[in-house]
């Protein structure tokens, strides 16, 4: 088994993605420039957000959600023992480096991270609550931006006797240097707690593990779990419309066939239009639910396929219709919740250590909303909105000719819009022929090229050499990067014939056969009872969780979203295990044994 | 009054009637602790067949200026008491109960004629009777309700020991007052046994609980002369963390002559797992009573019998205190960071991780 991974300097361009540089800025990918530190570093793929190829545009979230979390570590808050972590771009693929702090600083760091961390779990609360007026602000103002085609004229009255003194070709401008700019908000708002959550979380988490050191993590994140969590409201509205529906009696609709159909038929009597009413409340924010993990620009937004939330409505309708309960049983999992912490404190030693435990069990779930709640605020329905706002820009620029399909513009990096624009502003100014038209075409056709070429070639779980063993603890509670992971990945996934590890995710053993799916498109092949083999799930999948058995992932760790959705939901679950997709095939015989993270082939 | 008591029927207010053993049987059968099945026969059964026979008056007799220093004259009197008692008659109510009441426990473990330990209980803690708990009778391996019943009468004869009765006579007690109450209890016939600890041995983890099992009887576990199948069960979660399978090349089984012998285990069968998921769930949930029972961690000895049906065959052998780990004093995991939550978040991300396990 060899002890390291290949140096980035060593892996092949695919066969047709030659060139495929062009596509990032420079700073993110590795050059001669920097390799003495690239080579002495190891590097991850972070396939639990970025499983796919980045196309230009889209490497946008991935530089300004990598380089928030690090600026929060270093310059804000300080964290002792850890710097950010360094990301490059290779072949399209993501790669995550930790960057530990420089031991002579530690002690300075100690300072002033219990200052300032110290200050956010004192006021936290408070803060929070400022958080998501901040969020939905931001939220508002992205809303507000308009990217439509600029006028034959400018209005009379509003632009030019107003003495507003600028018009819609500045607004067009600055409106995309607005998105931009409120997206690298958005992710300075999603560290701004993150880190800090995790932390508190982890604090309890060490204390448990040495109080009784055998104790199931799970134990401790159901002590630490939320009851009630935004995260799980779209999949709860989707019930609620579903018994309204059967309630109502305008169930028989969602038989009609299609959405068009459907609504055809929901709006030819009253009570069907006050579905559709109550839909659309529903739908604003909390559909804003992205069937991917919300980090690109091609995964499908619930609000925007409304298929999707049709299927999983007309599911749970015939649910419904079976007698089935759909509630959570909301008192019961408070109930167990309280039983759990009842009996491992009644089992703690002496008073004090009664206090210290409840007192860091305390703090883990004043910081834990937060953990389970943002990614619904910031890669969902912040995402979404940035999504759609691009495509209407993209839009836009394909009525001036500049390139075929709205979409076509994340093939464009992020200053390239910039020029774009430029072009698009100065061309209606002059007035004359924009050059984008010629110039844009060819690029955005080589480029879609490029990305179907990398997209073919799997890219290597990790680079460099790996640490004797992995402490970083988000490493590991993230992305569900372990020693064992490595040597697993090392090992080329075949450590044990027909047997796989990862890690223990939600508790449970359960046989039955395997479905892979790789892609939102085809949950709708998965069978009752079957097992879900996925590169990594999103949380917007939960209304399939019903019917499905156990889950199994290639990436994520105990803290990831599928895992915390899986853990809610009562589904055994293996994450990080690197090769399921690769290693299991539809139809075959497995057993997924979440409480010890493993699944083994029985056919 | 009731002559046979069922070890799940058992209520405070019957425990003089069924005596020591029988209310303890009782007491932890309510409590969750499933011992083997089984029955008291009351004291009012005893009373009643000694009516019948006129027992109180042939005593007077046999009693009657009774020399407790001539050893010869006190076993020749004791013995011809005993054998008056093994030799009477019951009252058919009685005998009718007690037949009734085996029947019943050989249709619940699915066996014509059961094997039974049967054993004399002594009615209350400050009677002398109870000094001599240890002289009355255990039979073990009693088949079929003659032998039973024949069984019942030697343990009542048991009463007059010479022992017994010379310590009655010197301390003046009333021979005729007297009572024993007798428990007939299904012999196990164990599938796989072993023990259970309320704690990881280990490291003291009061969090576990810890299983060794193996096929057969207990004993190989117990003398460690087999290498049993581990397990490591959380306590409140009910998880099941470690599951170490080992090679048991040996077993400890019954004969046919009712003796355990220990015998060379099947090939394919050593290094099968000696319990499925759902008794090593029933063992914990056993030993998670037995602790809470008691009221402190506990070590005991537990049997999957072969003759009850799934899902009551676990059965609780015997529970005594765990002392290892009881006795120490759990260091403070605090580390001196206690009130002081920044401290011990800064050491949390200082020493992160699977740093600190294992």
């Amino acid at each position: 088994m060899p002890d390291r991974f290949p140096s980035p300097f060593e892996i092949a361009t695919p066969e047709g993605a030659e060139g495929w540089q062009e596509m990032y800025v420079y700073s993110s990918m590795f050059s001669e420039s920097r390799r003495d530190f690239e080579d002495s570093m190891f590097w991850f793929q972070d396939g639990v957000h970025w499983p796919n190829v980045l196309t230009p545009w889209d490497a946008t979230f991935f530089e300004f959600a990598i380089a928030s979390l690090s600026q929060y570590n270093t310059r804000h808050l300080q964290v002792p023992p850890a710097n950010g972590i360094a990301f490059r771009i290779l072949n399209g693929y993501g790669y995550l480096s930790p960057v530990p702090a420089d031991e002579s600083t530690i002690e300075e760091r100690v300072a002033n991270f219990t200052d300032r961390a110290g200050h956010y779990f004192m006021n936290w609360n408070d803060l929070y609550d400022n958080w998501m007026t901040k969020i939905r602000d931001l939220v508002g103002e992205l809303e507000s931006l308009e990217f439509n085609p600029l006028p034959e004229i400018e209005d009379a009255d509003e632009v030019v006797k107003s003495g507003a003194g600028l018009g819609s070709g500045y607004a067009l401008q600055d409106n995309y240097h607005r998105i931009v700019s409120l997206g690298l908000k958005l992710w300075n708002y999603h560290f701004e707690f993150l880190n800090l959550g995790y932390a508190a979380y982890l604090d309890f988490f060490m204390f448990c593990k040495t109080v009784f050191p055998d104790i199931p993590d799970q134990a401790i994140a159901k002590m630490v779990a939320g009851v009630e969590v935004d995260l799980f409201r779209p999949d709860d509205e989707l019930k609620r419309l579903a018994r309204k529906a059967v309630d109502s009696g305008v169930a028989g609709a969602f038989s009609a066939g299609d959405v068009e159909a459907t609504c055809e038929v929901l709006k030819g009597s009253s009570e069907g239009q006050a579905w559709i009413a109550s839909f659309e409340e529903s739908a604003e924010p909390w559909f804003n639910f992205s069937t991917g993990s919300g980090f690109y620009h091609h995964d499908k937004i619930w609000i925007e396929h409304l298929e999707v939330p049709f299927e999983f409505i007309r599911n749970y309708i015939e649910m419904v219709q079976s007698g089935e309960d759909l509630n959570r049983p909301v008192e019961a999992i408070r109930a167990e919740r309280d039983r759990v912490v009842a009996e491992y404190t009644a089992l703690l030693g002496s008073d004090e250590e009664k206090g210290e435990f409840e007192g860091k069990l305390g703090l883990a779930r004043v910081v834990f909303p937060y953990v389970e709640n943002h990614n619904f605020y910031v890669e969902h329905w912040s995402h979404s909105v940035i999504w759609r706002k691009m495509r209407q820009l993209g839009e836009t620029l394909v009525k001036e000719g500049f390139w075929s399909d709205a979409d076509d513009i994340f093939y464009l990096k992020r200053t390239e819009v910039e020029e774009a624009l430029w072009d698009y502003y100065n061309s209606w100014a002059t007035p004359e022929a924009p050059a984008g038209p010629s110039y844009w075409p060819p690029i955005i056709e080589r480029r879609k090229g490029m990305c179907n070429a990398l997209s073919k070639a799997k890219p290597s779980p990790a680079l460099g050499v790996p640490p004797e063993v992995i402490t970083e603890p988000f490493t590991v509670m993230l992305w569900g990067i372990t020693s064992d992971s490595v040597s697993a990945w090392l090992g080329g996934g075949d450590a044990k014939e027909g047997e796989l590890r990862g890690m223990a995710a939600s508790p449970g053993i359960v046989e039955g056969l395997a479905r892979v799916i790789f892609s939102a498109d085809q949950i709708s092949e998965l069978q009752d009872g079957e097992i879900l083999v996925a590169p990594l799930t999103a949380p917007s999948w939960a209304p399939i969780f019903g019917k499905i058995q156990a889950t199994v992932t290639d990436t994520g760790g105990m803290m990831s979203h599928a895992a915390i959705v899986c853990r809610e939901y009562g589904v055994p679950a293996v994450t990080g295990t690197g090769f399921a997709t690769t290693n299991l095939s539809t139809g075959q015989r497995i057993r997924v044994d979440g409480t010890n993270g493993t699944v083994t082939v029985l056919d | 009054m009731s002559m046979v008591m069922w070890f799940n029927e058992y209520a405070p207010s019957v425990k003089a009637s069924v005596g020591g053993k029988g209310a303890s049987l009782g007491e932890m059968t309510g409590a969750g602790l499933p011992v083997p099945p089984g029955f008291a026969l009351t004291t009012a059964a005893f009373l009643a067949s000694k009516e019948k026979a006129g027992l109180d008056a042939e005593l007077a007799v046999h009693l009657d200026g009774l020399d407790t220093n001539d050893t010869n004259m006190v076993s020749e009197r004791c013995s011809e008491i005993r054998r008056a008692i093994e030799g009477m008659a019951m009252p058919s109510a009685v005998e009718d109960d007690l037949r009734s009441a085996y029947a019943t426990l050989c249709s619940e473990s699915n066996t014509d004629d059961v094997p039974v330990a049967v054993r004399s209980s002594a009615t209350s803690e400050d009677s002398p009777d109870a000094s001599f708990a240890g002289e009355h009778d255990t039979y073990l391996w009693v088949r079929g309700a003659d032998d039973v019943v024949a069984a019942v009468r030697r343990c009542w004869a048991s009463l007059f020991t010479d022992r017994a009765t010379c310590y009655r006579v010197e301390m003046g007690y009333e021979h005729h007052t007297v009572e024993m109450s007798v428990v007939v209890q299904k012999m196990v016939r164990p599938v796989s046994a072993g023990v259970a600890f309320t704690l990881n041995p280990s490291n003291g983890d009061r969090s576990q609980i810890c299983i060794d099992s193996a096929w057969g009887f207990g004993e190989g576990v117990v003398s460690g002369e087999v290498t049993p199948d581990n397990f490591l069960i959380d306590k409140v979660m009910f998880e099941i963390g470690r599951r170490e399978i080992s090679n048991k090349t040996h077993e400890f089984r019954l004969t046919d002559h009712d003796t355990v012998e220990k015998v060379e285990t099947e090939k394919e069968r050593a290094s099968e797992s000696s319990l499925t998921d759902a008794h090593i769930k029933a063992i914990a949930t056993l030993a998670k009573e037995a602790e809470k029972h008691y009221g402190c961690p506990q070590d005991i000895e537990w049997a999957v019998d072969a003759d009850l049906h799934e899902g009551e065959n676990v059965v609780l052998l015997q529970s005594r205190p765990e002392t290892v780990w009881s006795k120490k004093q759990s260091d403070s995991a605090s580390g001196g960071s206690n009130g002081d939550f920044m401290a011990s978040i800064v050491s949390t991300l200082m020493n992160p991780l699977h740093t600190q396990k294992h």
